[in-house]
């Protein structure tokens, strides 16, 4: 394998977990709820999925520890701002905050135990392509599952009946109610789905990216998610183009310090950031089509009359 | 398609001793109405007189509190919007229930069963727009469309569930004349097919056009059920208002002073993608005169407003002026210290808070401009309660604003309480130019009585005034000028007296008649 080739790895390895939470978190803002979570819920992913596979051996037990844990956690979240009307805002931080805390007391029995790396799967034939077999055809089962979850994110929102209730509700909650959809159901679901893809996210964090338990190995990645999701304007596959971007910043900027490059380790580690910032002022230039896919009610709480 | 089953003889909707009480105030009292199959019926009645509280009762989102409905020969409890289809009713509301960021196809297909494909609902949706002359595309995103076309959507969204009965509430406050005749061959085809249409409005020219029975409804109950074509329009007002509504005189206003508002080449690009540009916009203002600008919603009024009164500043000094002084690029508190005087539209959220009370509503519109009145101790601009409770008091009283208490929080007030009061805040100063926005939308007649006198006494006294508003029997009371706004271009100014309804409906559905209206214009 080449230096090209384990560059790209790399760069995979590093945007999958963001692609997958901010899916969850797109999914979860065009139903009209913002959670600032995500990072919370993804060090509580990655926290569950290290413990769960030490318990039992098994990485694919800790995967669906990752996913129950994100998901279970979230609902916390939806309890607190869909049925009690807390601020949205305000709330999330506090999740973050806690999934922080909560992680570092439950992950403290496994501080520096060797983790079990989930290991890849070789699809047959496809692996054996030069070059693009090994990138992309003898990953782990979570990369696959990233990629199948942004296809059916995209399908789910735009070609059936249910996602266009999701997308009416992001829009204007009451006239969804007044038409009948569940408003309510509806966002507890679509934060339960961000909730379980944060935790996914994580799961990859400490099974596949580095396989160990570190308290906060989230690491902002949560936060850089959220910025994800505007970077998309809310369109699945452009989050894609956004995750793996700023991967690809992030680990060029690994690289470039290894290869001992004049410039100060600092400028370089914040270059991602940089990257995100400039593109978001770029993107947010089309600005009809940044409205026509924001959803409208995003952050506003619902409480029907009647 | 006419409807199956339609019995010509019993009636479709009864409605005995219907009631509904919001803690002791009673929005419907006693109501009883009778819809017979194919007739168009109208609820007649002004704002606040119950007819929206009614409706809502019919369909399914609000529950009486006491009375009965009977719909075809049936006692039956609506419970929600969706029974309420499901027994063949539809509606169409005032205010839309639409998403802006989904197309036509999708906004119908929400309100439809979940088993029906979306390609469907748009072939569906697209024939049906045909057969009623109702063009729609159905791939369009409802943000891009106008307000008419959005009224189209929901009526073929009513129409998809083949309705018997078909509520539109005020359908035509938001449509040009023109627009207006073909939703009135719409209705008329309806009335073909057996259906019914209960019509909600307070425009008599219209209820006697179109409609074969009429039920008048004034503080939540019912003054009179006729049919409005053996009425005259006074008899019709008398039993909506109860009263005889004082008219406005705007006799002598013809002395012409200076130019005292204009606006040169003004252009403004739309600030989002959902605002209108304003386009290359000239209009002058004299001393004693009252230029009203007639418009449909939508059309650049709301721009045009900010750019005059500078709550958003033009890049162009010249293209805005006051007193003959060039202001674009200053501030709403520079242009209201010239002398000038700005009322904006939305009374809530806009041109007051509603959670703070009068006297501090007034001392947030004019701590800058009246600052030596309102406020004291040097720099530290402490505010003199003395003073701004004084001048509470005086513009309460020269407006009548009817309020419990002596300083109620804004949003207390009624609609047309509280819009006396803005005009009021303003007009105290009195100011030599006034731009007020939609004046008198929802607020009852008494009340725009009160206003439109208010605003023709302004400009008798030797002040500018600029009236942007969709009434048009509003802009030919107070009005000496008339211009016409339609998307973000301004007509050349007519006066008052030569200008008829139908030219302005040209002007309004986009440059000098050439527009799909037109033909309706004839037609009658």
């Amino acid at each position: 394998m080449g230096i090209v080739e384990a560059i790209l790895l790399s760069v995979i390895t590093a945007a999958t977990p963001l692609v997958l939470a901010a899916l969850g978190e797109l999914v979860t803002e065009r139903s009209g709820v913002l959670n600032l979570g995500v990072e919370g819920m993804m060090v509580m992913g990655a926290v569950c999925a290290f413990a769960a596979t030490q318990i039992t051996g098994s990485p694919y037990l800790g995967i669906l520890a990752g996913i129950v844990c994100g998901a279970v956690f979230s609902q916390l979240f939806a309890f607190l701002t869909l049925t009690l009307v807390a601020n949205q805002v305000a709330t999330g931080l506090a999740l973050t905050l806690l999934g922080l805390g909560v992680s570092g007391m439950l992950g403290e029995g496994f501080l520096g135990m060797q983790g079990i790396k989930l290991q890849p799967i070789a699809i047959p034939l496809l692996s054996d392509i030069p070059v693009i077999g090994p990138l992309l055809f003898r990953q782990d089962i979570i990369f696959y599952l990233s990629i199948a979850l942004v296809a059916g994110v995209h399908w789910f929102l735009f070609k059936s009946r249910a996602g266009l209730k999701l997308r009416a509700v992001g829009d204007s909650h009451a006239s969804a109610h007044a038409l009948g959809v569940n408003v309510i159901r509806t966002r507890y679901l679509a934060v339960m789905f961000g909730g379980a893809c944060a935790g996914l996210a994580g799961a990859q964090l400490s099974l596949v990216y580095t396989p160990q338990w570190v308290e906060n190995m989230s690491a902002g990645r949560g936060w850089i998610a959220l910025a994800l999701v505007v970077f998309s304007s809310w369109r699945p596959w452009r989050l894609v183009a956004g995750g793996y971007l700023f991967g690809a910043v992030s680990i060029s900027q690994l690289h470039a310090q290894a290869f001992g490059l004049g410039i100060p380790s600092q400028l370089l580690s914040s270059l991602p950031y940089l990257a995100t910032i400039i593109v978001l002022i770029l993107i947010s230039h089309n600005r009809r089509t940044t409205l026509i896919n924001t959803p409208a009610s995003l952050g506003k709480p619902f409480v029907p009359d009647r | 398609m006419p409807v199956e089953g339609a019995t010509a003889n019993s009636p479709l909707l009864t409605v005995s001793n219907l009631t509904k009480l919001f803690g002791s105030f009673a929005a419907c009292n006693d109501i009883n109405l009778q819809i017979d199959q194919g007739e168009i019926h109208a609820l007649l009645g002004e704002n606040g007189a119950g007819k929206s509280t009614l409706v809502k009762m019919l369909f399914g989102v609000l529950a009486p509190t006491a009375g009965e409905i009977v719909w075809q020969g049936r006692n039956v409890r609506i419970a929600s919007p969706a029974a309420a289809r499901k027994l063949g009713i539809g509606m169409v509301f005032q205010h839309f229930s639409l998403f802006e960021a989904l197309t036509v196809a999708e906004n119908i297909a929400l309100s439809m069963d979940s088993n029906i494909s979306l390609a469907k609902v748009a072939e569906e949706a697209s024939r049906l727009s045909h057969a009623y002359g109702l063009p729609l595309d159905p791939k369009a995103h409802v943000a891009d469309l106008s307000v008419g076309e959005r009224q189209r959507i929901e009526i073929v969204r009513a129409l998809l569930q083949n309705p018997r009965l078909i509520i539109l509430d005020e359908p035509t406050s938001v449509l040009t004349p023109q627009e207006a005749d073909r939703l009135f061959e719409t209705l008329n085809k309806l009335k073909a097919e057996g259906r019914s249409v209960l019509y909600i409005s307070h425009r008599l020219e219209e209820v006697q056009r179109i409609c074969d029975r009429a039920t008048v409804l004034r503080h939540g109950k019912v003054t009179g059920a006729c049919d409005p074509r053996a009425e005259t329009p006074a008899s019709l007002a008398r039993m909506m208002v109860g009263s005889d509504v004082a008219a406005v005189t705007a006799e002598g206003t013809s002395t012409k002073g200076d130019v005292q508002l204009e606006a040169r080449h003004l252009s403004v690009s739309a600030r989002t993608p959902f605002a209108v540009s304003l386009k290359n916009i000239c209009l002058k203002v004299r001393a004693g005169e009252v230029l009203a600008i007639a418009g449909v919603a939508g059309n650049g009024q709301g721009e045009l407003f900010d750019a005059l009164s500078g709550e958003y500043p033009v890049a162009d000094d010249a293209a805005v002026q006051i007193r003959q002084k060039p202001v674009g690029t200053r501030n709403i508190n520079a242009r209201r210290l010239m002398g000038a005087g700005f009322v904006p539209e939305e009374r809530h959220g806009h041109a007051a808070v509603s959670a703070m009370p009068l006297s501090d509503n007034l001392v947030l519109a004019r701590s800058r401009s009246d600052a030596k009145a309102f406020l004291g101790g040097g720099f530290l601009n402490i505010i003199r309660r003395d003073a701004v409770a004084a001048a509470t008091k005086r513009i309460s009283e020269a407006m009548d604003v009817r309020k419990s208490g002596e300083d109620p929080p804004a949003g207390s007030l009624s609609g047309g309480n509280l819009q006396k009061f803005i005009v009021g805040r303003e007009l105290d100063r009195q100011p030599a130019v006034l731009v007020v926005n939609q004046p008198t939308w929802g607020v009852d007649a008494g009340a725009a009585s009160r206003i439109r006198q208010a605003l023709v006494d302004l400009a008798k006294a030797g002040s500018a005034v600029l009236v942007i508003s969709q009434d048009l029997d509003e802009i030919f009371e107070v009005a000496t000028e008339i211009a016409v706004i339609s998307e973000g271009r301004l007509s050349d100014p007519y006066p008052a007296r030569e200008l008829s309804r139908e030219k302005i409906g040209l002007l309004m559905g986009g440059m000098y008649g050439k527009t799909e209206g037109t033909g309706a214009v004839h037609a009658h």
